[in-house]
C-alpha cells in the first residue's frame, strides 16, 4: 500500500520560505510586521474604541438618500428591488453566454467551494451592510434586505436558465427595469432628480452617464474610423478634446455656459441635468477609445465575408463587428463605469449634495461643529466607495478571465 | 493664470516624481518573495486603488493636514521641519551676493559632466572597458558645485526654519493645501502605478530571468540590467496615462483651496470674468499641457524601441 508522495506543506516550511529564507528577507518581515502590527491596531482602535460614530448613526439616512423625502422612502426600495432584478438577470445571462462562448469549460468546481468563492466575493457588500446595521439596526430594513438576496438569486437563477439566443431580451429587459426604477422614483408623486442626494445621487450619475454615453461613445468610435474626412476629424477632435482636459473643467462647463448655449426662453436645466451632461460629455469620449480598441480588434477579414455573402454595409457593422467588437471590450468598459463611479464625487465642486458632499457637510451640522469629526465622516464615504468600486472590479476581472480576454 | 499655470506645473512635477518612485517600489513590492511585503504592499493598492483621488486628497486635507497641532505647539523634527496646521516649514538655502555666478558656474558643470557622460559612452562602446559613467558625472558635478561655492565666497547659506512665539522665521513654507494635494495625488495614482509596474513586470518572459541566473546575475542585477528595461518599455504607455492623470486630477484641488489653474479661473468667473471664455482659456491650457505630456511620452517611447533594436 503505498501512499501517493505528499508534498510536505508544514506551516514552519511555509514560514522558512516566504517570510526567513534569507537574513534581509527577515529584517524585512519584522519590519513590515512592525509596520502592519502598528496600522491594524490603529485602525481597529479608530474603528472600535476611540471613532466617535454618532454623526453617522445620526445621519445615515441622509447619507444614503440625501433630502429624498421620508415618507416617499419606500420608492427607494422598491426601485432598488427592480435594479436587482435587472442587474442579478442580466449578469446570470452574461455568464451563461460566456460559458456557451468559451469553448473550454472551466473545471467544475463542488458545490461547497462555489459557495465558499459566492461567500468570498460577497464579503465586501456583506461587511457594508453589516457596517450600516450595527449602526442603525432597523428589523423592517433587515427582512428587505434578506427579500433582496433572494430576488437576486432568483432573478439570476432566471437569467442562467434563459437560452442564450434570449440574451438581448434579457439586456433589453434590464434597461427597461432600470427605467421603471427612475419612473418609480421620479413619476405619480415621487421626486425627481434634481432633489436627490447622498449614495442614491451618486448611483444615478454613475448609472444614467454610463447608459447615455454608451451609446454616443459607440457612434464616436464608428465615426472615427468613417471613411469621410469631416465625419472622422470632427469625431477625433471631439475625443482628443475631452480626453485631453480635465472633467472638472468640464462640469464647471456644463455649470456656467450651457445657460448661454441654449435658445432664450426654455428654462435653464437643473444643476443635477447639468453635472449629468457634463459627465456624458466626459465619458462618451474615453467609451469610444474603448470601443475603437474593441473595432480595431476584429479581424478585417469578417467585414470582407460579410461583404462577400452581400451584407450591406450597416448591418455587416451591426450584425458582424460591433457584438465581436463589444464583448471584447466588455471588461474596459466596467473599468470605465468604475471610474465614473469614483469621479461622480467630483460634483461637489459645483455644489451638489452627493455622498462626499454629504460626508462633508455634516461635521458643520450643529450638534457636530467643531468637533473635528472629518475623519470619521470621510473614512464611512471612502468605505461606501471602496466597496462598491472593489466588488466591481473583483468581477470584472472574473468576467475578463471567463471571457478569456487577453489570453487568445 | 500665469500664477496658477506655475503651480499645477509644481504639483504635476512633483507629483509624477514621486508617484513614480513609491509606484515602482510598491510595484515590486507585490512581487516580493516575502509574503507580508507582498500582502502589505496588495493592501496598500487595493484600498487606495478604489477610493476616488478626491475623497483621499480632502481626507489629508481635512483630518490630516488641518488636525496638525496649531503654530504655538507646532512638530519640530531634528531642528529643521516644522509641521503645524498653517503649513510645513523646511529648511531651504538662500542666496546672498554672486549667488547669479554661482549658479552659472554650476551649469557649466554640468554641461561639462554631460559631455564627459557622452565621452565615456563612447569610449565604452569602443573598447568595451567599464565605463562608470555615474561616478563622472556626478563627480564633476559635485566638483564643480564645491569649488564654485568656495571661489565665490560661499553665494548660499541654509535657512534653517525657527518657531517664534506665533509664527515661523526662515526656511521655506509649503502650505498646507499643497501638502494635501500632493500627498493626496501621489498615494492615489501610486496605486495605479504600482499595478502597471507589476503588470509589466509580470510581462516579461520567465525564460529572461531564467537565462540572467543562468549567466550568474544576482537578484538585483537581474531586476536592474534584464527585468526593469524589459518591463518599462511595456509600462511607458499605460505610466504616461497615469502623468496625464495625475496632471489633470491637480484641477481636484480646487476643493481643498489650492491656487492652481481651475481655482484661479474660478475665483475669476466669481470676480466677474465672463466664464465661457476663462473655461476656454483653462480649457486650451490644460489640453497644451496634456499635448506636452503625451509629446514627451511618444519621444521616451521611441528611444526605447530604438535602444532594443526591434
Amino acid at each position: 500500500m503505498n501512499a501517493p508522495p505528499v508534498r510536505e506543506r508544514s506551516p514552519i516550511r511555509w514560514l522558512h520560505a516566504n517570510l526567513f529564507s534569507t537574513w534581509y528577507n527577515s529584517a524585512l518581515s519584522a519590519a513590515f510586521a512592525l509596520l502592519l502590527g502598528f496600522v491594524a491596531y490603529r485602525g481597529l482602535r479608530f474603528v472600535f474604541v476611540t471613532g466617535r460614530w454618532e454623526i453617522i448613526r445620526r445621519n445615515l439616512t441622509l447619507l444614503l438618500i440625501g433630502l429624498f423625502p421620508r415618507d416617499e422612502s419606500w420608492r427607494v426600495w422598491a426601485a432598488l428591488f427592480l435594479v436587482t432584478v435587472g442587474v442579478a438577470a442580466a449578469a446570470g445571462a452574461l455568464r451563461k453566454r460566456a460559458l456557451v462562448d468559451t469553448a473550454d469549460e472551466l473545471a467544475p468546481a463542488s458545490p461547497a467551494r462555489r459557495t465558499a468563492d459566492t461567500l468570498r466575493r460577497a464579503a465586501p457588500l456583506v461587511l457594508l451592510v453589516v457596517t450600516l446595521f450595527s449602526l442603525r439596526p432597523e428589523p423592517l430594513a433587515a427582512v428587505l434586505v434578506a427579500a433582496l438576496v433572494a430576488v437576486a438569486f432568483v432573478s439570476w437563477r432566471a437569467g442562467v436558465s434563459l437560452p442564450a439566443r434570449r440574451v438581448r431580451i434579457v439586456v433589453a429587459a434590464g434597461v427597461a427595469l432600470m427605467l421603471g426604477a427612475l419612473l418609480l422614483l421620479s413619476a405619480f408623486g415621487g421626486v425627481g432628480w434634481d432633489r436627490w442626494g447622498g449614495l442614491l445621487l451618486t448611483m444615478f450619475l454613475a448609472v444614467a452617464g454610463i447608459l447615455f454615453s454608451f451609446p454616443i461613445g459607440v457612434l464616436l468610435a464608428i465615426g472615427r474610423r468613417s471613411r469621410l474626412p469631416v465625419v472622422r476629424a470632427v469625431c477625433t477632435g471631439y475625443i482628443e478634446l475631452i480626453r485631453g482636459v480635465p472633467l472638472i473643467t468640464l462640469l464647471f462647463m456644463a455649470f456656467f455656459v450651457i445657460g448661454f448655449l441654449l435658445p432664450p426662453g426654455t428654462g435653464r436645466p437643473s444643476a443635477v441635468t447639468r453635472a449629468l451632461i457634463a459627465f456624458v460629455m466626459f465619458t462618451s469620449a474615453y467609451i469610444a477609445e474603448i470601443v475603437r480598441g474593441g473595432l480595431q480588434s476584429v479581424p478585417h477579414t469578417q467585414t470582407e465575408a460579410a461583404l462577400a455573402v452581400g451584407l450591406q454595409p450597416i448591418p455587416t457593422l451591426r450584425l458582424i463587428v460591433l457584438p465581436q467588437a463589444l464583448r471584447s471590450v466588455i471588461p474596459a468598459l466596467v473599468g470605465q463605469f468604475i471610474s465614473l463611479f469614483k469621479d461622480t464625487s467630483l460634483v461637489v465642486a459645483i455644489g451638489l449634495t452627493e455622498l462626499l458632499r454629504v460626508a462633508q457637510v455634516l461635521t458643520s451640522q450643529g450638534d457636530f461643529r467643531g468637533q473635528q469629526l472629518q475623519a470619521e465622516t470621510l473614512i464611512f464615504a471612502s468605505f461606501v466607495y471602496w466597496v462598491g468600486s472593489y466588488t466591481m472590479s473583483r468581477e470584472s476581472q472574473r468576467l475578463e478571465q471567463r471571457l478569456g480576454v487577453g489570453t487568445r | 493664470m500665469i500664477v496658477g499655470a506655475k503651480n499645477t506645473i509644481t504639483v504635476a512635477v512633483l507629483g509624477i516624481v514621486l508617484a513614480t518612485v513609491v509606484g515602482v517600489a510598491v510595484g515590486i513590492a507585490r512581487l516580493s518573495t516575502n509574503w507580508l511585503v507582498r500582502r502589505a504592499a496588495s493592501l496598500y493598492v487595493e484600498s487606495l486603488r478604489n477610493i476616488p483621488v478626491l475623497v483621499i486628497i480632502i481626507f489629508f486635507s481635512a483630518a490630516v493636514i488641518l488636525t496638525l497641532p496649531r503654530i504655538e505647539n507646532s512638530i519640530e523634527w531634528l531642528d529643521a521641519i516644522v509641521m503645524s496646521n498653517r503649513g510645513t516649514w523646511v529648511p531651504t538655502v538662500v542666496g546672498r551676493d554672486g549667488v547669479g555666478a554661482f549658479w552659472i558656474a554650476v551649469a557649466a558643470g554640468v554641461v561639462i559632466a554631460l559631455g564627459i557622460a557622452w565621452w565615456r559612452t563612447k569610449r565604452f562602446e569602443a573598447t568595451g572597458r567599464p565605463h562608470h559613467r555615474v561616478l563622472w558625472t556626478i563627480g564633476v558635478v559635485a566638483v564643480a558645485v564645491i569649488v564654485a561655492y568656495l571661489a565665490l565666497g560661499q553665494p548660499l547659506v541654509a535657512s534653517l526654519p525657527e518657531r517664534t512665539a506665533r509664527s515661523v522665521t526662515g526656511g521655506r513654507v509649503v502650505s498646507p493645501e499643497f501638502t494635501a494635494l500632493l500627498l493626496g495625488l501621489v498615494a492615489y495614482t501610486a496605486s495605479h502605478i504600482a499595478e502597471i509596474v507589476r503588470g509589466s513586470i509580470l510581462a516579461v518572459p520567465r525564460g529572461q530571468t531564467e537565462a540572467a541566473t543562468a549567466v550568474g546575475l544576482g537578484p538585483m542585477q537581474r531586476l536592474r540590467f534584464v527585468v526593469l528595461p524589459q518591463a518599462f518599455r511595456v509600462a511607458i504607455p499605460p505610466l504616461s496615462n497615469q502623468f496625464l492623470n495625475l496632471t489633470k486630477n491637480s484641477s481636484l484641488a480646487i476643493v481643498i483651496g489650492y491656487p492652481e489653474l481651475m481655482r484661479v479661473t474660478r475665483v475669476a468667473i466669481g470676480n466677474g470674468s465672463p466664464a465661457p471664455q476663462a473655461l476656454v482659456l483653462l480649457m486650451v491650457v490644460y489640453l497644451a499641457l496634456s499635448l506636452t505630456i503625451s509629446a514627451a511620452a511618444n519621444l521616451a517611447n521611441r528611444r526605447l524601441e530604438l535602444a532594443g533594436h526591434r
